[in-house]
């Protein structure tokens, strides 16, 4: 891992994209897709520890079967905020519109994304989507659940549901904005002789993510204007006392969010095949296969959003063809493990802290994803849904999954965005204990939740108080792991090692240029030669 | 280690007990399920705990190239995987489709959830709230419906779970094998107090729940308080008396084919008498004008429940005057 032996290494002390202008408004009206990354990245950690602190406080509360830590109406804004603001304001942007913003042109050898100025504009957009769901929250919350279900949502509900789903209205045009901008730069960006063939997987996971980005979310921005209407001028859509229909908003509603659920674990994915070809030192076993089981999965995830509504009168007939793609769409992720698995055969692994992050996901996305196997299968869901064991279920995959992935990859390209390096063994110690705390809150979940614990249950029967008390003490552990990488790798910012360019030993053409990069990437544009993860086979 | 394994399932059994005549063939697939998936998550935890030390970089291990061509694994694991979703996919069917088909000889009994309660009305018309007694070995169909938003009728014992949505009526059914208590949760979330929107299913032996019937005898029927209604709707105004200018009389109709406007002939059974309430001039009986108002969000559904068991118990009488 020396850098001085790395092509393109150069004098760090050169202008790069961080110190070549420190004001304000130069960050503020910045059309670098880095400094974006970076605004995007401050943005989502905000909105993290928000939900965060409502996570905890739920905890808390979860600990006696009795309300007395909150009364039900502020429970129940409490999972809605934890849930709005962790998928729309923290899941969906975290991988693409941090770390995909950040690393994709670098990847492609371009000097910015197909369209700089739209990608400022989504962050601009994204924010004030942000700032009114934070308005609905500071003035009085919602307690809908994320879900948003009609005809509550729609008239029953007494939160401020027209700001919060204005907000996730408009933080969608984001959504959509970054999608296209991604699809369009993965086409007309790439540096000569990067063929789709020859791109980085993590390209190909984010490709996928952004035709779901740009195919679903108008359907999104719909169903929410039409809850908007229903609400606000009486427009009967979905309360049947005014002609609707309930269920056609969970059709709209999981037409979505199925597919966004998609969203929250394909860059994911990209991210740890990275990891796990850079730290195991091999070419991702079945490359190809991987690449296409991103789109299968993007095509697929389209057809399934039926499993949502196996108990809710939708017919048996529905039921049982949802259940059969269901099942379907669960085969590329699970060859996507054992390539996964296999890359790691003959490999020569090293254990640095990224990797540590790579071998979580790899444990929680696969318990995530078997158990959603128990979902998927019609008679066994009717048991389970609606059930703490899809909480557990879903957490595994996007806390488990995708959070492992993103903290993963923060630490994996963090010496590239910052050119420091952090302190390895506090990295090392939190990923063990974001592992720990993570399994020790949510295990004890499937359990209640085949003992038939309802979700967004403030009040429960005493017989759940054991593995609530359980949950919670791994949650305060997980807290910890969280609070971790905020002080070494702020540590790092002013007392961390210079990086180099290529401090890993990794391939890939963002770690040719310096770190952190100058403003336009490369001086001269690269030209590839060899395909993705071309190291030595069969050597140390 | 089988009287561990014995202490185990009584463990699991007391806290969710396996009480209904579908839950011992769930609980055989969850548990092949439980068993296929902890075998893959174990073995593939092995698997990559082995490479994990054999291959750290350093490590004097060979690592030459692989001899068996890639896509020959590829093709294997792509297939087997298939293969066995495809039988969990078949098997989950299977009972799901037993599960939605309501064996004959049911009693029949109609839940109304409404913010935060179930209410329970049998068949001879006795209502009851957060409770629902029922005979043991005795198949019940449930007839689910809400007055405001959607609610879902779950009890873990039986693994019974089913959507009560305004605006529909969704048919489900159990049979209980053991008497005893079971929770009743509401699993969709539906506002300010759903976790304490909870009730127990009591089961009884056919003894037990017959005294219970007589116990808890008292009060109006449906049809009694269908009377009233009809009273306070207005529906009587039109509907009885001497007076069939206005309206068909309701003595005599239920069960009973109708000539509607069209030509049409109609069975007048639940949902006829139920959309003709809500959407009166669907179909309007031969020989009449549509004067009748809609009493769509008018009558809330439990209401609706007593009018049309009023309607039927009319079933047997003659109208005062045949109808035109």
């Amino acid at each position: 891992m020396n850098a001085d032996d790395i092509p393109g290494s150069v004098d760090t002390r050169v202008l790069n994209y961080l110190n070549r202008d420190y004001s304000l408004r130069s960050w503020l009206s910045t059309r670098d897709h880095k400094r974006i990354a970076l605004l995007y990245l401050a943005t989502i950690t905000f909105f993290f520890a928000i939900a965060a602190v409502a996570a905890a406080l739920m905890r808390i509360e979860l600990l006696t079967p009795q309300g007395d830590l909150v009364v039900s109406d502020i429970y129940n804004r409490l999972f809605t905020l934890h849930g709005v603001l962790m998928v729309w304001f923290f899941l969906i942007p975290s991988i693409p519109a941090v770390l995909g913003n950040f690393v994709l042109p670098l990847m492609l050898g371009a000097r910015d994304v197909a369209f700089p100025r739209l990608n400022l504009a989504s962050w601009y957009i994204f924010v004030a989507g942000a700032l009114l769901a934070l308005y609905a929250i500071v003035a009085g919350g919602v307690d809908t659940g994320w879900t948003f279900y009609t005809p509550y949502s729609s008239t029953y509900s007494n939160g401020n549901v027209m700001a919060m789903a204005g907000g996730v209205f408009i933080a969608g045009f984001s959504s959509i904005a970054t999608g296209l901008n991604f699809i369009v730069t993965i086409h007309q960006l790439r540096a000569p002789g990067l063929t789709w063939f020859r791109l980085p997987l993590f390209v190909w996971s984010l490709y996928a993510t952004s035709l779901i980005l740009v195919l679903a979310t108008p359907v999104l921005a719909i169903t929410l204007l039409l809850i908007m209407l229903e609400r606000f001028l009486g427009v009967g859509v979905f309360d049947p006392k005014l002609g609707g229909d309930p269920l056609l908003f969970q059709h709209l509603f999981w037409f979505y969010s199925h597919p966004a659920v998609y969203i929250m674990i394909l860059p994911g994915m990209g991210v740890v095949s990275e990891l796990i070809a850079c730290f195991a030192r091999k070419r991702i076993f079945g490359y190809r296969v991987v690449a296409i089981a991103s789109l299968a999965i993007a095509i697929l995830g389209f057809l399934v959003w039926g499993h949502h509504m196996f108990v809710s009168s939708q017919s048996v007939y529905a039921g049982v063809v949802f259940s059969l793609l269901s099942f379907l769409v669960s085969v590329p992720s699970a060859i996507k493990v054992f390539n996964w698995t296999a890359t790691l055969h003959r490999g020569s692994i090293r254990f640095d802290a990224p990797f540590l992050y790579a071998l979580g996901f790899l444990a929680l996305f696969t318990i995530g994803g078997l158990t959603g196997l128990f979902l998927a299968t019609l008679a066994v869901d009717v048991h389970l849904h609606d059930t703490y064991f899809v909480i557990a279920h879903f957490h595994y995959i996007m806390v488990g999954g995708m959070v492992m992935a993103y903290m993963g990859g923060l630490h994996y390209w963090w010496p590239k965005i910052t050119g420091r390096i952090y302190h390895d063994w506090a990295a090392r110690v939190a990923a063990v204990t974001i592992f720990c705390g993570f399994n020790l809150t949510f295990f004890p979940q499937f359990i209640l939740g085949y003992l038939g614990m309802p979700r967004r249950f403030h009040i429960y029967p005493p017989e759940f108080q054991a593995l609530n008390v359980i949950s919670t003490i791994g949650a305060g552990i997980l807290g910890i792991g969280y609070l971790l990488p905020l002080i070494y790798l702020g540590w790092s910012l002013f007392r961390g090692a210079k990086a180099g360019a290529n401090p890993w030993g990794a391939t890939g053409l963002e770690w040719t240029t310096p770190s952190p990069p100058p403003e336009h990437n490369f001086d001269v544009t690269p030209v590839v030669t060899t395909e993705a993860y071309n190291y030595p086979e069969g050597t140390e | 280690m089988s009287a561990f394994g014995a202490s185990i399932y009584a463990l699991i059994d007391g806290a969710l007990p396996s009480a209904s005549r579908v839950s011992p063939s769930f609980d055989a697939l969850f548990l092949a399920l439980l068993l296929t998936c902890g075998t893959v998550v174990i073995g593939l935890a092995v698997v990559i705990l082995i490479f994990l030390v054999r291959y750290r970089a350093g490590s004097p291990a060979p690592r030459p190239p692989l001899r068996i061509p890639p896509w020959k694994l590829e093709t294997t694991w792509i297939t087997a995987t298939t293969l066995v979703f495809l039988v969990f996919f078949g098997w989950g069917a299977a009972i799901y489709a037993r599960m939605a088909e309501v064996p004959d000889g049911a009693m029949m009994i109609e839940i109304v959830g409404r913010q935060w309660m179930w209410d329970a009305r049998h068949g001879d018309g006795r209502r009851e709230f957060a409770e629902l007694h029922v005979p043991v070995n005795q198949p019940i169909r449930l007839r689910l419906t809400s007055e405001d938003v959607i609610h879902s009728f779950a009890v873990p014992a039986f693994r019974l779970k089913n959507d009560a949505v305004p605006g529909k009526r969704v048919d489900t059914w159990f049979e209980a094998t053991k008497p005893g208590r079971y929770p009743i949760y509401c699993d969709q979330y539906c506002g300010t107090k759903h976790s304490e929107m909870n009730g127990f299913v009591v089961v009884e032996t056919a003894e037990r729940f017959a005294a219970w019937q007589a116990r808890a005898g008292t009060g109006s029927d449906a049809a009694t308080r269908g009377r009233a209604l009809s009273v306070r709707y207005g529906c009587a105004g039109c509907h009885s008396g001497d007076t069939v200018v206005r309206a068909p009389r309701l003595e005599g109709i239920a069960g009973r084919p109708v000539p509607i406007e069209n030509g049409q002939i109609v069975m007048a059974d639940d949902a006829y008498l139920r959309d003709s309430i809500l959407l009166p001039n669907q179909h309007v009986a031969a020989g009449y004008a549509a004067v009748m108002p809609s009493y769509a969000c008018v009558v809330p559904e439990g209401d609706l429940l007593d009018l049309v068991a009023y309607i039927k118990s009319l079933a047997q009488e003659q109208p005062a005057r045949p109808a035109p």
